[in-house]
């Protein structure tokens, strides 16, 4: 059962045209639910799925944990709130502009505490979580404090300004797509086989010359960077922001919705932040129950989807096929 | 080509190695052997900068790579295996070896998200070259398969395509016999012997004495962390000191 040589080439057209085909079915989605709850549902989506893809690149594909990524993501919304508000600087330069200087700052910490592993980096990462979250609530001349920051400038191209959701989904999930698209790229290059090849065995990614430290470094300075963005993104779309979003509650929600969607798989990540984000609003109807019924949805599956839904689901489907097919037969 | 000069390791209050010295050829096979315990590997670890050792240089073609860590060395074009074989087990045979080229190009994180020209065609040859080895170590049928997935023999050449992948002017393996059949240890002297021929120095530690007296040029005995003998293949076997470290003395 040799297998036919995958051409190179011909993977890279199929891995465009699932891309292309997922961007036209994203973009047409408005169609459909404009006007509704659901398109600021769907808004969130798209962050969460930015949020999911910057932490999958540093826990999926190089192997690190980190449990205060929503301290990144709130550190890119109070940097560009800060600086449009009181520093009346334009959102499309302060934007860029703090997620320039949160990739400095992870990067500087990066050096320190990627040198830990497992538990050690989950216990230092958290720290810095809750360093950050500290921070938001206690700098309140700039922030606002507990009681948040308001009046954030919405984004505007010319004449368009970005103040609905239709409009904000737009604006969210060319974003999101722009990030999924050079994840992708990223994660089938020699960087992100470098950073699968130190997940696997450090060691022997390091005897092949693949400098592993540095390379966590970088990936924990992306992540930072994508989830700076997001935030920035988020502060701009919702005009308020305020610490709880950025809390350690946050920190396990996109952990969560990295393992549900798939380790290590940039579409696993969309799926995972679509389900998590929906979820909620789904189970709304359920009343008091809902959260009973969410925290055992995601118990089963864990323990019925191992691989997380990107892998899951197709083997379930194999499975329900073979069984239906038996059934026929018997 | 390789010289170890007065090596120690002190683990603890264990003596691991003393004071252990030998330089090797360019172009030569050489075999490290010794009962169980006598420093082959940790000797390994300290030449390709795993460990740090107590005393002593290690020197590369005239330069002193003591203390420099591994990554460094593989662009000095020194590369080896491990023991228990350390594959990427959730990626391809083909990536494994990719990985292997890894100091043969330079796109950085942003060109390789980006998607820049000069690195979709970096990609290429990439992918090329590590076919190239992969044929060579004659398993470029199984490119497609998920590394984790292969029997451990296929896996050892896979690990040694992937070290060759580096461009090696030395390539040091750590029991690359240990846990192959009969048939597939021939196998293995033949590809080590066509390593050789490429130019690349080989340094293997071997438990297989039938191997390591067919394909070495020279053979570096170690007991208790000492260098006990050192020459020819036929000069180890007939060293008395030899085969009282191996069988035990009669006095």
């Amino acid at each position: 059962m040799a297998k036919p040589i995958r051409n190179g080439f011909e993977s890279m057209k199929k891995d465009f045209f699932l891309f292309i085909g997922f961007s036209i079915i994203i973009m047409m989605a408005p169609r459909f639910f404009a006007g509704g709850y659901l398109m600021n549902v769907l808004v969130f989506v798209g962050i969460n799925t930015m949020l999911a893809i910057a932490l999958n690149l540093l826990l999926g594909y190089a192997g690190q944990i980190s449990l205060g990524h929503a301290g990144f993501y709130g550190l890119g919304a109070y940097l560009s709130g800060v600086m449009t508000t009181t520093l009346n600087m334009n959102p499309w330069l302060a934007m860029p502009l703090a997620a320039l200087i949160v990739g400095c700052l992870a990067f500087m910490i990066g050096l320190p505490i990627l040198k830990l592993k497992g538990h050690y980096l989950a216990m230092a990462t958290l720290g810095l979580g809750i360093i950050m979250y500290i921070v938001f609530n206690e700098t309140i001349e700039w922030t606002g404090g507990p009681s948040g920051l308001s009046g954030i400038p919405s984004l505007e191209i010319g004449d368009i300004v970005f103040d609905s959701d239709v409009k904000n989904y737009y604006l969210i999930w060319s974003a999101a797509l722009a990030v999924m698209l050079f994840s992708l790229n990223l994660a089938n290059s020699r960087v992100g086989r470098g950073l699968r090849a130190v997940h696997d065995s450090e060691i022997a990614a390091q005897v092949l010359g693949v400098n592993a430290r540095l390379l966590k470094v970088e990936i924990f300075a992306l992540s930072a960077v994508i989830s700076s963005l997001a935030g920035s993104l988020y502060a701009h779309t919702m005009t308020f922001i305020s610490p709880t979003s950025f809390g350690f509650n946050f920190s396990i929600e996109l952990l969560t919705m990295v393992v549900i969607g798939g380790l290590g798989s940039i579409y696993g990540s969309f799926l995972g932040a679509a389900l998590l984000t929906l979820l909620p609003e789904i189970l709304r109807g359920a009343n008091d129950y809902d959260i009973i019924i969410y925290g055992a949805l995601l118990i089963l599956m864990v323990m019925f989807l191992p691989g997380g839904l990107v892998r899951g689901i197709p083997t379930l489907y194999r499975k329900i096929v073979k069984v239906k097919s038996e059934a026929n037969h018997a | 080509m390789l010289e170890v000069s007065a090596v120690t390791q002190i683990f603890g209050g264990v003596t691991a190695l003393e004071n252990v010295s030998f330089s090797i050829s360019k172009g030569d096979i050489t075999g490290v052997i010794g009962p169980n315990g006598a420093g082959k590997t940790t000797l390994f670890n300290i030449i390709t900068g795993i460990y740090k050792q107590t005393a002593g240089r290690v020197i590369l073609e005239g330069r002193d790579i003591t203390g420099l860590p591994p990554e460094r060395l593989a662009r000095l074009a020194m590369v080896r295996t491990f023991q228990n074989i350390e594959l990427f087990g959730a990626m391809t045979v083909l990536e494994n070896v990719m990985v292997g080229m890894h100091t043969k190009s330079t796109s950085g994180l942003l060109a390789c998200a980006l998607k820049m020209p000069w690195s979709i065609s970096e990609e290429k040859k990439i992918r090329k070259g590590a076919m190239k080895w992969l044929e060579f170590t004659g398993i470029s049928e199984l490119a497609d398969h998920t590394a984790g997935s292969l029997p451990f023999g296929k896996g050892r050449l896979l690990e040694i395509a992937r070290a060759l992948a580096v461009g090696p002017r030395i390539i040091l393996m750590d029991e690359p016999a240990a846990g192959l059949n009969s048939h597939e240890t021939l196998g293995l002297a033949q590809l080590i012997k066509q390593i050789r021929d490429l130019g690349i120095t080989v340094v293997l530690v071997e438990h297989d004495m039938e191997l390591v007296m067919d394909i070495c040029d020279r053979i570096i005995v170690l007991n208790l962390g000492r260098k006990l003998a050192e020459g020819t293949p036929r000069e180890i076997q007939e060293s008395k000191e030899v085969i009282a470290a191996y069988l035990g003395d009669d006095d």
